[in-house]
């Protein structure tokens, strides 16, 4: 099996866009609230991991 | 404008017409009446052993496909990193509930853990922020395999459509 080598960012963002559709699938009654969820997921992930790293940064000086 | 025809009888229909809190009760008694280990289990087990299955079995072939190709990738991708697949062990509690838990994450991916298992996948817990990566997305697709079992056992009780 082929190795992957993937940087923080690129491992972040490949498992908030995979947990995305799980959560977006799962959750809500009809198609359109289920895109919207998924959405609204990935960019609260999105917003979480640059927050975060903008945050360790400052704070490492 | 429609009209309700008068309701003389004593039917359960017409005794629900006339009592609308009686109607309620009845639909809540339907609700929490039990249902049958045979409606929800097939969907339960296909769900664990193959991941979106029990989507599938129940026709929900979109969604099932959404998370078989998901849950999969996350797998897939977990292997490819060289992530650790925990085994149940430890001493003090901490260790006994990582172990365990990550133990459960594990199986919870079903055909794909067994697999890796069968074919020999047994990668040592070295140090490195990939490998790491690595063993949390082999967890991760576990866990949100047990989301979708949840789901399709929700289908399959009629709580969900």
């Amino acid at each position: 099996m082929p190795k992957m080598n993937l940087s923080h960012f690129e491992a972040a963002f490949l498992f908030s866009v995979l947990v995305s559709v799980v959560l977006g699938v799962v959750t809500k009654n009809t198609d359109r609230d289920r895109l919207h969820y998924g959405v609204y997921t990935f960019v609260c992930f999105l917003l979480a991991l640059f927050g975060i790293g903008w945050l360790m940064y400052l704070g490492h000086g | 404008m429609e009209t309700v025809p008068a309701c003389r009888g004593t039917s359960p229909n017409c005794y629900t017409q006339r009592n609308p809190m009686a109607k309620e009760k009845t639909e809540e008694k339907a609700e929490k009446e039990p249902v049958s280990i045979r409606v929800w289990a097939p969907a339960v087990a296909l769900g664990w052993l193959v991941p979106g299955g029990g989507h599938l079995l129940l026709k929900r072939t979109g969604r099932g496909v959404l998370l078989l190709a998901a849950i999969t990738t996350m797998f897939l991708c977990g292997l490819m990193m060289r992530g650790t697949m925990f085994t149940p062990q430890g001493d003090d509690l901490l260790t006994v509930l990582i172990n365990w838990g990550g133990w459960v994450g594990n199986v919870a991916s079903g055909i794909l853990y067994l697999m890796s298992v069968w074919l020999g996948y047994a990668q040592p817990d070295v140090a490195g922020a990939v490998h790491d990566y690595g063993t949390k997305f082999l967890v991760t697709a576990g866990l949100l395999n047990l989301l979708a079992i949840a789901d399709a056992f929700e289908i399959a009780r009629g709580r969900k459509s």
